[in-house]
């Protein structure tokens, strides 16, 4: 399918679930939509890095919450612009913040992008393994600043009140939800279009051998540093929207290493080849979790998650795609 | 009092360093000697505290005793884990991302069955030695810190006599250069891998015990360690064990200097950021070549 | 016959030293304490079959890695088609004309064969400054290259199927896609049946018919007699003969440091 026919495709499957949701009525809906929307982008931006290139990020959680700071950070100038810029500059400050949360968005697709070139380039030099423990580090330091600093809430943490009902959309988290499905359109395309790309031969080449590649003609640091960029104003992109779903962000919630795990874990157990692995992982993952946390509880839901991901990548390790395609491989010669 | 303070802290440095040496050992033979990734390690040096604080809450016993008593039960889990992972990943090669899930998953998994099992409370040990403290002249020595930290030299120092003077010692620091030539000594490198691995897991029932004794511990103490221990071994030269050492005491100090001028808040990001700097300026560590 | 040490005997293969291809000069590498490459120079002709031999350990694979960028050397220069190479990384050195094969086959295992030559043809081809080639191009140019190779018939398979002989013409015909001006093909037949060397002998030599400059790195002396125009022999590091094949191997040197033993 060309990539315009599987951009309206993916629309109108979102339009349908959006006017499904809006006909059922029921806000809690949008809310449970909304977690597993932003699992769908946290998992395919993990899988551009790892699944395509081979390179392992265990600091997801960490560049969510660059999304989710970037955020706050902006939120807080719109409250008192007056204390943070100077006298001349109030009256275009005022009109220009509060920001839209659109822009919030991108704005932490952009920061959080510009840590992963930053960290790229000082660590994607060397070999697989240090990439992923100093993404491990990243997360730490990351958190350290923040806990340290009072503007974005420090410990304490910091509230965020969104409005109550938007024109259009009605309740403010249908609009939430909108955003994220679109976020979540929007990186199933990219990832796909990537994969069919030259750059997505690039990406693989590097998964498969990097010294080969290399003298094949791919500039390898320069595909990784891409990689990670995109990886990153992604998880970025997902993290944005959060303060505004959950009202009150401390650095737990926003570093939470749910989100290092579910990254991993989703893109493993779907499949980590092709854009379909990672958005089926999240899709059955965080709704399974979404259920266990509802009768079980939180804990054992995460419990559940790391025993899968064990037992995947153990037994199955092309996941649920690659088990689908021994089962009709099977089939198809029996 | 400001050179009272920095003493102190240099001293405390000292200590923290011996037990982070502890903390690390296993990863330098684990990640520096056999390149296994091993991050879940400071998630069972955690499942070591608790452990020893089990049995200390039941039957009294000194933890750094029960650690000892534990240690053939890690050695076992070590060959176990090696055993999985050797033949879900290593032997089919060439799989290193895979291996690197598996084992964060086992991170995790350890961190969240202790939160089912204990809940998210501060766990910690009764000794007769936590509250004492040693005093020489303006130094202060905190038993609680003083007693792990010996007792982490010692084990330091046992590991590298059995390295550099026994046959599999040796044959250890083999494998990592050259399994080939181990296999034409008719030694098979997979057993002695698996030898070393468990080794390095039972360092976990030690430093466990030390860290319950230095500190009450929650489930997810162990991620504090994450990047300390990797710090610690990257900066030490992988696989060097006397490099690690080195390298923790380095880190303990600056991160007790940092503490007792700047604040405990900003200590995490010490070894983190000596890590990010180390992997950036100098991969090979302090002393690696 | 004269003593050749270090000095290429320009008389019998060189008829156009104004200009090499690839010129190494006082190339030095060291592994810690290791002297692995030892100040040696290099002059290749376009168009020339070279063969570089010397026993194992003798610096044969660290010169190719220091000649196509995979390692970099710390004293000297190489410079090729006129152009100073040396700290440039691989890709670059791919994209002027330089190409390599390696010893043991490194292909792209989760591709097919044909997305194997692609690789080559999307970013060294492809990257190079005039040239963009369509879909149906990139398709005709894999067939004629696997062609070449007589791979066409293995081209929808997975690496992974094919017998060793033909793993190692996946190499060369990877490295062969990107339309290099010298391929520098390491040890592509060891381990290899008579018959298996000879039909890669033969590929070799139907390549530099074609224009491209060959050095081969080869410890069959059969295959190396049979190909090379002129002879290289490193020793620790050093060059110790350079010159015409049949000159070379009466070298009482050559014959004393490696040939004899």
């Amino acid at each position: 399918m060309r990539t315009p026919l599987f951009t309206l495709v993916m629309l109108a499957v979102a339009a349908a679930l959006y006017l499904s949701f809006r006909f059922v009525g029921n806000d809690y809906l949008f809310f449970l939509g909304y977690v597993v929307l932003q699992y769908v982008v946290i998992a395919t931006a993990w899988n551009i890095l790892g699944g395509y290139c081979g390179y392992v990020n265990f600091g997801s959680a960490g560049f969510f919450a660059i999304g989710v700071y970037s955020t706050i950070f902006f939120y807080n100038i719109g409250q008192a612009p007056e204390e943070v810029f100077p006298e001349f500059l109030l009256t275009p400050m005022k009109w220009i913040f509060p920001l839209p949360l659109p822009v919030l968005i991108v704005l932490g697709g952009v920061f959080a992008g510009l840590i992963g070139l930053g960290m790229g380039y000082l660590t994607l030099r060397l070999r697989g393994v240090f990439f992923a423990i100093a993404t491990l580090a990243l997360a730490v330091v990351l958190e350290t600043f923040i806990v340290n600093w009072s503007f974005v809430g420090g410990s304490r943490g910091a509230y965020v009140i969104p409005p109550e009902n938007i024109p259009v959309f009605g309740p403010f988290i249908q609009y939430l939800f909108v955003l994220m499905l679109l976020l979540a359109v929007a990186s199933v395309v990219a990832a796909r279009l990537i994969e069919r790309s030259r750059l997505g031969i690039g990406f693989a080449t590097i998964r498969d051998d990097e010294l080969a590649a290399e003298t094949s003609g791919v500039p390898t640091l320069r595909l990784k540093l891409i990689a990670t960029v995109l990886s990153g104003a992604l998880f970025g992109m997902a993290g944005a929207p959060f303060p505004f779903y959950i009202g009150y962000v401390e650095p737990n919630s926003a570093f939470n290493l749910s989100y290092a795990v579910n990254a991993i874990a989703m893109p493993m157990i779907g499949g980590t080849t092709s854009w379909v692995g990672p958005m089926i992982g999240a899709l059955i993952l965080s709704t399974l979790q979404q259920v266990v946390t509802v009768t079980i509880s939180s804990a054992v839901n995460l419990l559940i998650t790391g025993l899968l991901l064990i037992g995947f990548v153990i037994l199955a390790p092309n996941g649920l795609i690659g088990l689908w395609h021994d089962w009709t491989g099977r089939r198809s010669k029996s | 009092m400001q050179f009272d303070l920095l003493i102190n802290a240099i001293i405390a440095g000292l200590m923290l360093g011996a037990f982070y040496a502890a903390v690390t050992a296993g990863i330098s033979i684990s990640f520096g000697m056999l390149d296994i990734v091993n991050i879940a390690h400071p998630g069972f040096i955690v499942l070591g505290s608790y452990i020893a604080y089990i049995v200390n809450a039941q039957f009294g016993i000194d933890p750094i005793v029960i650690a000892i008593l534990a240690l053939p039960v890690f050695y076992a889990f070590g060959a176990l884990i090696y055993g999985i992972y050797f033949q879900s990943f290593e032997k089919r090669g060439q799989d290193s991302m895979r291996g690197l899930a598996f084992f964060f998953g086992l991170l995790f998994v350890t961190e969240v069955g202790l939160i089912v099992a204990f809940g998210v409370d501060y766990r910690s040990v009764t000794t007769s030695y936590v509250g004492g403290s040693v005093n020489i002249g303006p130094m202060e020595f905190p038993l609680r810190m003083l007693v792990p930290a010996i007792v982490s030299l010692a084990m330091f120092a046992a590991l590298q006599l059995f390295m550099t003077r026994t046959f599999i010692g040796r044959a250890v620091m083999a494998v990592s250069q050259d399994p080939q030539a181990l296999e034409l000594m008719a030694v098979d490198p997979t057993r002695i891998k698996r030898i070393a691995f468990s080794l390095s897991m039972a360092t976990c029932a030690m430093a466990g015990a030390f860290l319950i004794v230095i500190q009450p511990v929650l489930p997810s103490s162990g991620r504090e360690y994450i990047g300390r221990v990797f710090a610690v071994c990257v900066l030490g030269g992988l696989g060097s064990l006397p490099g690690t050492l080195i390298a923790a005491l380095l880190i303990g100090v600056i991160e007790s200097i940092v503490t007792t001028f700047y604040g405990p808040s900003w200590a995490p990001a010490v070894s983190f950021g000596l890590l990010l700097l180390t992997l950036a300026v100098r991969p090979s560590g302090l002393l690696g070549r | 016959m004269s003593q050749i040490m270090g000095q290429p005997v320009t008389e019998v293969v060189d008829d156009d030293i104004a200009a090499p291809l690839l010129g190494i000069d006082q190339l030095g590498k060291r592994f810690g304490g290791f002297v692995a490459l030892d100040t040696v120079d290099l002059s290749v002709p376009t168009g020339q079959r070279l063969g570089l031999i010397g026993p194992n350990g003798s610096g044969k694979s660290t010169l190719v890695n220091c000649i196509s960028g995979t390692l970099q050397n710390e004293t000297g220069s190489v410079r090729f088609n006129g152009q100073r190479v040396d700290g440039m990384p691989p890709h670059q050195r791919a994209r002027l004309g330089l190409a390599r094969s390696f010893q043991l086959p490194r292909p792209f295992r989760s591709m097919t064969v044909a997305e194997n030559i692609r690789v080559p043809l999307l970013y060294t081809v492809g990257a190079r400054h005039g040239v963009h080639l369509t879909q149906s191009e990139l398709e005709d140019r894999c067939l004629e290259v696997l062609s070449l190779v007589a791979l066409q018939d293995k081209a929808r398979k997975s690496p992974l199927d094919l017998t060793q002989v033909e793993m190692r013409k996946l190499e060369l015909a990877r490295a062969m896609a990107a339309e290099p001006k010298l391929l520098i093909a390491d040890e592509s037949m060891a381990g290899l049946s008579h018959s298996e060397v000879e039909d890669i002998v033969a590929l070799l030599i139907r390549l530099n018919q074609r224009g491209i400059t060959i050095i081969m790195i080869e410890h069959i002396m059969r295959a190396v007699m049979a190909f090379s125009q002129r002879l290289v022999v490193l020793v620790s590091g050093r060059k110790v003969a350079d010159g015409a094949p049949e000159d070379v191997i009466k070298d009482k040197d050559v014959v004393g440091a490696y040939l004899g033993t």
